[in-house]
């Protein structure tokens, strides 16, 4: 019994150690912008169904606060977990290729799949932070292009 | 079909006084108190209690769960089995749980049952047309567990017939492994699992089951208010579950199966609740299994554990 509780409290140890030592990853924004270049062009050229609804970026703020706040900040300028949202390499990539970045995640550096947000609240989610307003100085200097 | 006597703090308190001490209750305190540190995260949680999917916990976010199942047993006494689960999100490709299994037995006594070490791997990097996890668990539990996480092998009613005092006298320790396949379309889920389970007692064969689900929210959009009643804040589908015999006498004979309608309600105060009653569907079968359960997700949770031990803030 005693080993088995040792057993569990190790595991329980190094899932925490990782789980830190991924989100120290997050420091290195640029590998993560990098990211949206990967997008195929189909899901780049994909337009956002729900551009001219007029409720949408208000929930998809909603969502925001709900599921990305924690990592990406309340205000979307990132935080040690996860990168601003507000920098010239997202709010210049078009609206598919960040539904397509939603959809996947970035698994390998710490941001989970959000496929099991239906299609309509991905595209919510996705007008909500094309309406934000870009950050004064972009993060020009990633040399990465998401386009 | 009998009442249920008493409520499940009564069965947990009872669990705890017969384990002769308080380590588990302590532990479960310092968990309390580490959680109430992190900050709730709205969960949008599955539907399902038997069935995965290939959505793993958010990293360094802690989900304390606990669930219920009230079983009839013909030719025996009903019971009341319950299970807490602590699942961790190690990284966006790993999670981690512990379960924590006991049961009342109406008529009989309340026991502790066992723990359940579990582990959850996804496999790609990124969605694809079906989605496949690795599912791995260590399970230490005796003879009177009745939560049925899963059925598997040649799993029947009848097994569990014997009363605590002779039935907690056997002692389990297995390996399962579930190859979990998913895949979310246009709003529904559609999970199969496959599992192979092997009891690494000597002699005891391979064993297989199966678990199938399918849920959808309500709604799809998200409306612009937080509210507690909107349709995107409920899923419902259903699963169904059964065994496929062992490596000697693979098939359908011999083995217990389960439809149940399920529900989830995502509460904008963090909480998830579920319910799905469950109808066996041959005479191997408990006739009804009632559960529930009631889940709360913390973010940060590895974060305030850092900071605990002096970690960078």
């Amino acid at each position: 019994m005693s080993l088995s509780l040792c057993a569990i409290l190790l595991s329980s140890c190094l899932g925490i150690a990782a789980a830190q030592s991924e989100h120290s990853k997050f420091k290195n924004d640029a590998l993560v912008y990098a990211e949206l270049a990967k997008a195929p062009q189909k899901a780049v050229n994909r337009h956002n169904p729900l551009e001219k609804d007029p409720d949408a970026v208000l929930a998809g703020g909603k969502l925001f606060d709900l599921h990305c706040a924690e990592c990406h900040g309340e205000m979307a300028e990132g935080t040690k977990k996860g990168p601003s949202l507000r920098v010239d390499p997202v709010q210049q990539a078009t609206p598919g290729t960040l539904f397509w970045l939603l959809t996947n995640g970035v698994v390998r550096r710490g941001m989970p799949v959000w496929s099991k947000l239906p299609e309509p609240q991905r595209w919510q989610l996705v007008s909500y932070i094309k309406s934000l307003t870009p950050a004064k100085k972009a993060v020009s200097d990633t040399g990465t292009s998401p386009q | 079909m009998r009442t249920i006597p008493g409520s499940f703090l009564i069965s947990w308190l009872r669990c705890g006084q017969r384990l002769g001490s308080g380590r588990w209750f302590l532990s479960a305190i310092l968990v309390g108190i580490v959680a109430a540190v992190a900050l709730p995260l709205a969960a949008q949680e599955s539907p399902y209690i038997v069935t995965y999917d290939h959505y793993l916990e958010e990293p360094g976010s802690l989900e304390v769960e606990y669930f219920s199942t009230f079983g009839t047993q013909r030719g025996g006494n009903d019971f009341h089995a319950f299970w807490a689960e602590f699942e961790y999100g190690a990284t966006a490709w790993w999670t981690t749980e512990i379960y924590l299994d006991g049961q009342t037995t109406f008529s009989d006594s309340t026991i502790f049952t066992g723990f359940r070490l579990e582990n959850r791997f996804r496999l790609l990097r990124q969605e694809h047309f079906i989605n496949p996890v690795l599912y791995i668990e260590y399970e230490h539990t005796s003879g009177a567990d009745k939560i049925l996480k899963e059925v598997e092998g040649h799993d029947v009613e009848a097994d569990y017939l014997d009363p605590n005092a002779v039935a907690r006298q056997e002692h389990d320790h297995e390996i399962e492994t579930k190859l979990l396949l998913s895949k979310t379309f246009r709003g529904w889920n559609i999970a199969q699992n496959t599992i192979v389970t092997k009891n690494v007692s000597p002699g005891e064969p391979w064993e297989f089951g199966y678990a199938l689900g399918a849920s959808r929210p309500l709604g799809l959009k998200a409306s612009i208010h937080r509210c507690s009643f909107c349709p995107e804040n409920f899923i419902a589908g259903v699963e169904m579950y059964g065994g496929l015999g062992d490596r000697y006498s693979f098939g359908l004979h011999d083995t217990s199966h389960y439809l149940s309608p399920v529900v989830a309600w995502n509460l904008p105060s963090d909480w998830t609740l579920r319910l799905a009653p469950g109808f066996g569907l041959n005479d191997n079968s408990h006739r009804f299994l009632l559960r529930w359960g009631v889940s709360r997700e913390f973010s940060g949770f590895g974060s305030a554990v850092s900071r605990l031990f002096g970690g960078r803030k």
